[in-house]
């Protein structure tokens, strides 16, 4: 690992100077994945700007309705969240479904979020990759891909973003709150992401010293239902293979509204919107959900090892909306 | 990069120069001598590292030293109560909840911590009722110490230890779940 320096941030203004000021200056969340990528050689920062002391570490009820998450909240304590437990329960089943115990104790929301793919070629340095390395090549596309995506890759890239925590948030259209060398802004979480296209380098739209202080959540619909459904190797401490997240209305045997996103199969968290354009105003039919599901999964583009998952997200999704439509009319 | 910091270790204040690259588990095990919590993965994914960090349970090998300078460290070595073993402690010799013992102090550690989150209402994986209070039954336990992997395979012991102790702390564990 190459030396670096270390800095405790105690304020944001500070922080994001202090990263801003140093091109080779990194954020330091929980450092469940920075700390391994510097074992590993994949980071190699010249400075640590840690930010986990920073006042932005609880949930609070905003008044014009909805939520603020803390961007140092634990992911523990952020799953454990009675507010987030009462009102977002995907997100708390989406974080709950992550990582092991100690690990949620220290992973952050903001690092969560900005945590890097689980690719193995990405993590091995003696490989070519061009999220690691531009221009090297893709290991993966014709190596071992069956972890890959079989949406939003191109031929330069097809790694799975990995965070289960990011999926809900699309799902419930969440905004991140960032703090920035420049002008703050908020940003929808599906246009924090960018597709690999011709350039996979960079996972986000995030500039250097942009930091992640909160993320909100927009008001919950006392009518809208909400879960995360996370298919893996093993019942538990794994990636997903595939997830599902989903918020849903349904009244009078119709889907007033729907809001899906996909992990563990797309290059960004997924947002399944042509699902969304099936679902909208059609009875809550398991022939409605195979059709939402169909409509989604014909842009697959499965790779030579994982042609199963369509299959698999298609018996997912219809799995989780069939749930939601059931848990709905057992308590109308 | 060399940094003084001060670190409470099982209840003894310790003051140590460390270089940033210095993880806090490597901070215990080479520079203090505290080898209570064992290196197995060192990447997060074995827990043999676990340790009470300001009383949660974290992996004390992806954090560095210098993040947690202040903090107070509890292993598996500073648990016990004078000469009487941890509760957790006791069921695991009790349940032969291990065989060669190398994640055995990351296990006692992450029980303990568990137990913590458990009592103060957190929810797990496998919790049905998000609102819902949780009990503690031997899928619970699974879920909550999925993070703790043991290459001797000594689950079921560590299993059954755990729900007597949640059994004892909160008097709604079945006689199965001990037996078990
Ligand atoms: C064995 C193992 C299993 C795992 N399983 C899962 C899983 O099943 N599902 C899942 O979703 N995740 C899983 N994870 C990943 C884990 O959730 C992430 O490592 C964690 O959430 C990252 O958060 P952190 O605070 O530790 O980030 P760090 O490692 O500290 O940082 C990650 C990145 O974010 C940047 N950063 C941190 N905070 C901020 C901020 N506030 N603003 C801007 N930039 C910031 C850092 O510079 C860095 O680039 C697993 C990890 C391990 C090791
Ligand atoms: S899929 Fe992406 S991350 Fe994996 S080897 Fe190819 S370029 Fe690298
Ligand atoms: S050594 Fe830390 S989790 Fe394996
Ligand atoms: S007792 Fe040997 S690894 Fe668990």
């Amino acid at each position: 690992m190459n030396p670096f320096d270390y800095e405790r941030a105690s304020d944001a203004r500070g922080a994001v100077a202090a990263v801003a000021a140093r091109p080779d200056a990194q954020f330091l969340g929980g450092g469940t994945n920075l700390v391994d990528h510097m074992k590993l050689g994949v980071a190699q920062p010249g400075m640590l700007v840690d930010v986990t002391r920073l006042p932005f570490d609880s949930v609070e009820a905003r008044p014009e309705g909805g939520v603020r998450v803390g961007g140092m909240m634990r992911n523990s304590e952020l799953a454990a969240d009675p507010l987030i437990r009462e009102w977002y329960p995907v997100l708390a089943q989406a974080l709950l479904a992550g990582a092991s115990g100690q690990l949620r104790n220290l992973a952050t929301t903001g690092g969560n979020l900005l945590q890097r793919t689980r690719c193995p070629y990405f993590q091995d340095l003696t490989t070519p990759c061009n999220k690691r390395e531009p221009g090297s090549g893709c290991s993966a596309l014709h190596g071992w891909n069956r972890d890959h995506a079989v949406l939003g890759g191109s031929s330069e890239c097809v790694a799975v973003h990995p965070s289960d925590l990011a999926v809900a948030l699309t799902a419930l259209d969440a905004v991140v709150r960032l703090q920035s060398p420049g002008h703050d802004r908020g940003l929808p979480v599906h246009s924090l992401y960018k597709l690999p296209e011709d350039d996979p380098s960079h996972d986000t739209v995030l500039e250097h010293g942009e930091l992640i202080t909160a993320v909100d959540l927009p008001e919950a619909s006392p009518h809208t239902r909400s879960a995360y459904r996370k298919v893996r190797d093993r019942a538990s401490f794994a990636f997903a293979l595939s997830s599902v997240a989903a918020v849903v209305e349904v009244a009078d045997g119709v889907v007033q509204s729907a809001r899906i996103a996909l992990g563990g199969v797309a290059t960004v968290p997924w947002r399944a919107s042509r699902a969304e354009e099936v679902l909208r105003g059609a009875p809550a039919t398991e022939e409605t959900f195979r059709a939402a599901a169909d409509a989604e999964l014909e842009a697959a583009e499965p790779l030579r090892h994982n042609e199963f998952k369509v299959a698999l997200t298609r018996n997912t999704i219809v799995a989780v909306l069939r749930d939601l439509a059931a848990a709905e009319e057992g308590s109308g | 990069m060399e940094n003084q910091i001060d670190l409470t270790v099982d209840g003894g204040r310790r003051t140590l120069s460390v270089d940033t690259r210095t993880t806090l588990l490597d901070a215990l095990r080479e520079t203090l001598g505290v080898t209570s919590p064992k290196k197995g993965c060192d990447h997060g994914q074995c827990g043999a590292c676990t340790v009470l960090l300001d009383g949660r349970r974290v992996t004390s090998c992806l954090t560095f030293a210098v993040a947690q300078d202040g903090s107070e460290v509890v292993t598996a070595d500073g648990v016990h109560d004078g000469d009487d073993l941890h509760p957790v402690q006791e069921a695991l010799v009790e349940h032969d909840g291990f065989q060669c013992g190398y994640c055995t102090p990351g296990q006692v550690c992450s029980a303990i911590g568990m137990l913590d989150e458990a009592k103060a209402g957190w929810p797990s994986h496998v919790t049905e009722d998000l609102r819902a209070g949780i009990e503690l039954d031997e899928e619970e336990i699974r879920e909550r110490m999925s993070g703790n992997l043991c290459r001797c395979g000594a689950y079921t012991g560590i299993v059954a230890a755990l729900a007597e102790v949640a059994r004892g702390e909160t008097g709604r564990g079945t006689d199965e779940e001990a037996r078990a």
